[in-house]
């Protein structure tokens, strides 16, 4: 599953011999991240955000671990024992705030990683496979962070859960019994408190299954590059270790950087201050919002105002808001355009802009209270949001007439490619 | 048909959308929505400057220990501080033997259960307790305030959106309410109970003016207790309490920042040299 000129793992000493004949543990990951894995020479700062979103999760599952030592998953002691880590506990505030932000770092770094797979159609064949897994990557995250954010059981944990296992009370017939299975009651209690926990503690594991797929399918074709032209030859390729092990190495450090100045001095810059009050049943909040990482979501759910004949609006919000997700699956198909980067497809490349402006906007909206003039923006930007992927993006690969692509990675990079002949027989990745 | 499929969806959704934009602006623009009290009255928090501030900040323990001194006689009458021990109060400065005589001096006695009989009973407080609350239950409470609950203050310039400098607007906003108040918005006006304020989201609290006037608190080191400056003391005090960790983080922080900034230079330069000779 490699390129033909890959390198091949050869085990030194006696010790590795031996471990090689009976667990080739080291060859696996050789081939995986080492010197094995040939990957395009000309891989720019957006292919660095994979692993920044890989050590995102393991910083999670550690931070998270050791809390779940000292953490409560009782409504009546939840909120208590969230200040027992902040005050009594060694360390436990930098624990606590490093899961917090941690949990929206992770977030910048997949939505940033999301948008680098739009630009550049990561997701067109033979890739399909490794956006799929992506999409599943991102719903589990979402399922996950969404529980986490109950467990301090807060005024905002508290509302949060009830609004969005509400949502499914927006089904007609069955919606009211699944939101109280759901819940496990009426209303979010300890039975909802003790399963978001056990799941949230569940999700994060199932979620690193799942990216060990999605690396695998990764590893099939190869990574994709910018110019979107598949790899030709060995001159196309560097060896991912030395190579880009250093350049992640360098990206993790900025990203290190840039997390810790969030962690260390404002770190409740990105949260909820009502979060800080103990759960209360009897004292709705002003605005209920989720985490910011929801919000283009819930500009789009709070977007229908209006019923649709016998479908009641709140339904209609839940179905766009489901389906503003979903409706990723469906890319690889919907995008027919042969070329990949939209380094080299001008009319694609003006929408995209416009893409990216109008969910910052969706963003900003799902923040905003339900109020005018922010439901009416909310409205027109998620009417784009659907038309974008749905219509315009179809229509635009079938009009556009996109710019000459380079014959070879090399080519784009040293202007001529001595190796390959253009128009000559392509190399196939061996199997 | 995936394509016929999603651009008949992508229609459907989108078409609605505008539908709803438009009956929606057509509402907006026939019946503009009316502009509330608070809209019209609210007021965002003054500027208070601390010396926790920004990521420099430190406690300034004396005003931390006037700010105590203010919680101690005026709001520890009404509102608990159930996450904060009286041990703390050693970050604030005070020695042992003085964390002890607060504890065991604190006007309300820390509930227990005699071990003779088993039944409820109070006794001095210790180091190791909780600051105890002034009432035994939230229903107490609400009985003792007009049927209006005190929050906990532990957590408070957190768990309210404008921070210390809400806390301190919101005790030296009292007024009367404008005229215009009651002339525009008759209902807004303070009901029996409520005081008009207005940093106060609904501009009628139920707290009465804890700091009425000046000198309400002898201060022990001397400063003038002017109404500004318990407000001030007492905000600090409670950036203390939400967050007594505040120092040790900064400290980490910069501690944490400068490794980081020395390794990702190194990693840079690390990077340049395997690539260096590979144009890319």
């Amino acid at each position: 599953m490699s390129f033909s000129w890959a390198k091949h793992y050869e085990p030194k000493s006696d010790l590795t011999k031996w471990l090689d004949d009976r667990l080739p543990l080291p060859r696996l990951v050789y081939g995986a991240i080492g010197a094995g894995y040939p990957v395009p020479r000309n891989l720019n700062y957006f292919w660095n955000f994979g692993v920044l979103a890989g050590v995102a999760l393991v910083m999670q599952i550690v931070t998270g671990i050791i809390m779940a030592m000292h953490y409560a998953p009782n409504a009546l002691v939840a909120f208590d024992s969230t200040e027992h880590i902040m005050r009594n506990v060694n360390w436990g505030w930098m624990l606590r705030y490093a899961h917090a932000n941690g949990a929206s770092f992770f977030f910048i770094v997949v939505y940033i990683h999301i948008f680098r797979g739009l630009y550049f159609s990561s997701y067109k064949a033979p890739r399909e496979m490794i956006w799929l897994l992506g999409l599943v990557i991102f719903l589990l995250m979402m399922a996950t962070a969404f529980m986490g954010y109950v467990l301090p059981w807060g005024q905002m944990s508290f509302w949060g859960a009830k609004v969005i296992t509400g949502l499914f009370g927006a089904i007609p017939l069955v919606g009211e019994p699944i939101q109280q299975w759901l819940l496990g009651g009426f209303a979010p209690d300890n039975a909802a408190l003790n399963r978001f926990f056990s799941l949230h503690y569940l999700l994060p594991f199932v979620t690193a299954g799942v990216i060990i797929l999605h690396i695998w399918a990764l590893h099939i074709p190869g990574s994709s590059n910018p110019t979107g032209v598949e790899v030709k030859s060995e001159s196309d390729t560097v060896p991912f270790h030395p190579y880009y092990t250093a350049k992640d190495g360098f990206g993790l450090g900025v990203f290190l950087i840039l997390f810790c100045a969030m962690l260390f001095f404002a770190p409740n810059f990105l949260g909820h201050a009502d979060n800080y009050i103990p759960a209360n049943p009897l004292s709705t909040p002003a605005h209920i919002v989720p985490e910011w990482y929801f919000w283009p979501f819930y500009a789009i759910l709070r977007a229908f105002t209006f019923d649709f004949f016998i479908v009641p609006a709140k339904l209609l919000g839940v179905l766009a808001m489901f389906a503003s997700i979903l409706l990723l699956f469906f890319l690889p198909w919907l995008d027919r355009s042969p070329v990949r980067s939209g380094n080299y497809r001008p009319l694609f490349k003006i929408f995209f802009v416009v893409l990216l402006l109008d969910v910052l906007l969706l963003g900003y909206l799902g923040g905003a209270p339900a109020e005018e003039p922010y439901v009416m923006l909310s409205q027109l930007a998620s009417a784009y949001y659907f038309a974008h992927f749905l219509i315009i993006l179809p229509i635009i690969s079938k009009i556009e007439k996109p710019k000459p692509l380079p014959f070879s990675i090399t080519e784009s990079v040293l202007g001529k490619d001595n190796t390959g002949i253009a128009g000559g027989p392509v190399l196939q990745p061996a199997e | 048909m995936i394509r016929i499929g999603a651009f008949l969806v992508g229609l459907f959704f989108a078409g609605w959308l505008i539908v709803s934009f438009g009956v929606g602006a057509a509402a907006y623009i026939s019946e503009p929505p009316q502009e509330t009290a608070e809209h019209a009255f609210h007021e965002k928090p003054k500027a208070l400057t601390l010396a926790s501030d920004g990521p420099m900040g430190k406690f300034d323990r004396q005003q931390l220990q006037r700010g105590f001194q203010v919680y101690k006689e005026v709001c520890a009458a009404c509102h608990s501080m159930r996450l904060v021990s009286f041990r703390n109060l050693a970050e604030l400065g005070y020695n042992e033997d003085e964390v002890k005589a607060i504890a065991a001096n604190w006007p309300i006695q820390t509930p227990d259960i005699d071990p003779a009989t088993g039944e409820a009973t109070t006794r001095a407080s210790l180091p190791t307790d909780p600051f105890p609350s002034p009432h035994a239950n939230e229903t107490a409470a609400r009985a003792a305030n007009n049927n209006a609950l005190p929050p906990d203050l532990s957590l408070i310039t957190k768990a309210r959106s404008g921070g210390a400098p809400y806390i301190y607007s919101l005790l030296l906003g009292y007024q009367e309410p404008p005229a215009e108040l009651a002339q525009r918005f008759p209902d807004s006006m303070p009901g029996p109970g409520l005081n008009y304020n207005p940093y106060f989201a609904n501009l009628n609290i139920a707290m009465a003016n804890p700091l009425g006037s000046d000198g309400i608190v002898t201060y022990s080191d001397g400063t003038n207790a002017t109404r500004e400056q318990m407000a001030k003391d007492v905000s600090a005090f409670l950036v203390w309490t939400a967050e007594p960790t505040l120092e040790k983080r900064h400290q980490t922080g910069w501690a944490v920042l400068i490794f980081l900034i020395i390794a990702t230079g190194l990693g840079y330069m690390a990077y340049r040299n395997v690539w260096a000779g590979v144009k890319h």
